[in-house]
């Protein structure tokens, strides 16, 4: 039966939320991973969703969701002149990268509510069907 | 009475219950997808839609052809208006999706507890106690 089907969408959006905490955390840890080049400094990396589609159903009404991708932010990173430093440049700078650890913290906050959104959509589905199990009895 | 329409509308409407519970979780999966439109199903629709063909053919295999009333497709949904669209297009509203999911599951628990007294009742009369 294509209820079953509940499952899998709650379960495609939990993995895409679980690997959008992966990059938070990353974002997090690497705060302050400083470089002395702009090439090499960690950048924010983002998350993009989209909406799955069906290729032998391309007009099914509900698919679930996947990631896209990662994107590295375009914000421009921190320069700071700290000449003892020992990863400073030539000129005596280090790069900080543009990691915004409220955002982030924000960002945090919102996938772990969405991960938790979706189990609850879970245990209302296996509610359900094992209601329908025990029907006639 | 024929015993194939023994448990009324019930049967059916159970059926577009479990449909909308597949939309409305797709719903709250998409919540922050980029563009993404909230839909919700037509249930007075569909439900019509149901008792003239209620048995359904899967499609499987991208060259198998489509039949009226196949599976759940798009064309059968509406798309909720939205109260306060995010700058990215998408028009999922966590809480109401979630309210309803919620409404939707209860309305569904009680199309169960019907069937369940429609077997009962059918039950009983077999066993003429």
């Amino acid at each position: 039966m294509s209820s079953m089907k509940i499952f899998d969408i709650a379960g495609s959006a939990m993995s895409a939320q679980s690997q959008r905490l992966n990059l938070v955390a990353s974002n997090m840890a690497n705060v302050d991973s400083v470089s002395s080049s702009v090439d090499e400094t960690y950048k924010s990396r983002q998350p993009v969703f989209q909406a799955m589609v069906d290729q032998m159903n391309p007009k099914a009404a509900a698919t679930g969701v996947r990631m896209l991708g990662v994107v590295e932010s375009q914000a421009p990173l921190q320069k700071e002149y700290a000449p003892h430093h020992p990863m400073a440049d030539g000129e005596g700078y280090i790069f900080r990268p543009n990691v915004n650890i409220v955002e982030e913290m924000a960002n945090m906050i919102s996938a772990s509510r969405s991960y938790q959104n979706n189990v609850e959509v879970v245990n209302a589905a296996k509610q359900m069907m094992t209601g329908l199990l025990r029907l006639g009895q | 009475m024929k015993l194939d329409n023994a448990f009324g509308i019930h049967e059916q409407a159970l059926r577009v219950r479990a449909q909308r519970a597949e939309v409305l979780a797709n719903n709250l999966a998409n919540a922050d997808t980029p563009g993404f439109k909230a839909r919700d199903v037509d249930f007075q629709n569909m439900l019509k839609q149901q008792m003239v063909q209620p048995v359904r053919l899967k499609t499987t295999h991208s060259a198998h052809l489509p039949i009226a009333g196949n599976d759940l497709t798009l064309n059968e949904l509406r798309y909720r208006v939205p109260t306060a669209p995010s700058l990215d297009g998408n028009t999922v509203d966590e809480h109401l999706e979630k309210t309803k999911f919620s409404e939707n599951a209860m309305e569904y628990q009680a199309s169960l507890r019907f069937l369940n007294g429609k077997i009962q009742g059918l039950l009983r009369s077999i066993r003429g106690d």
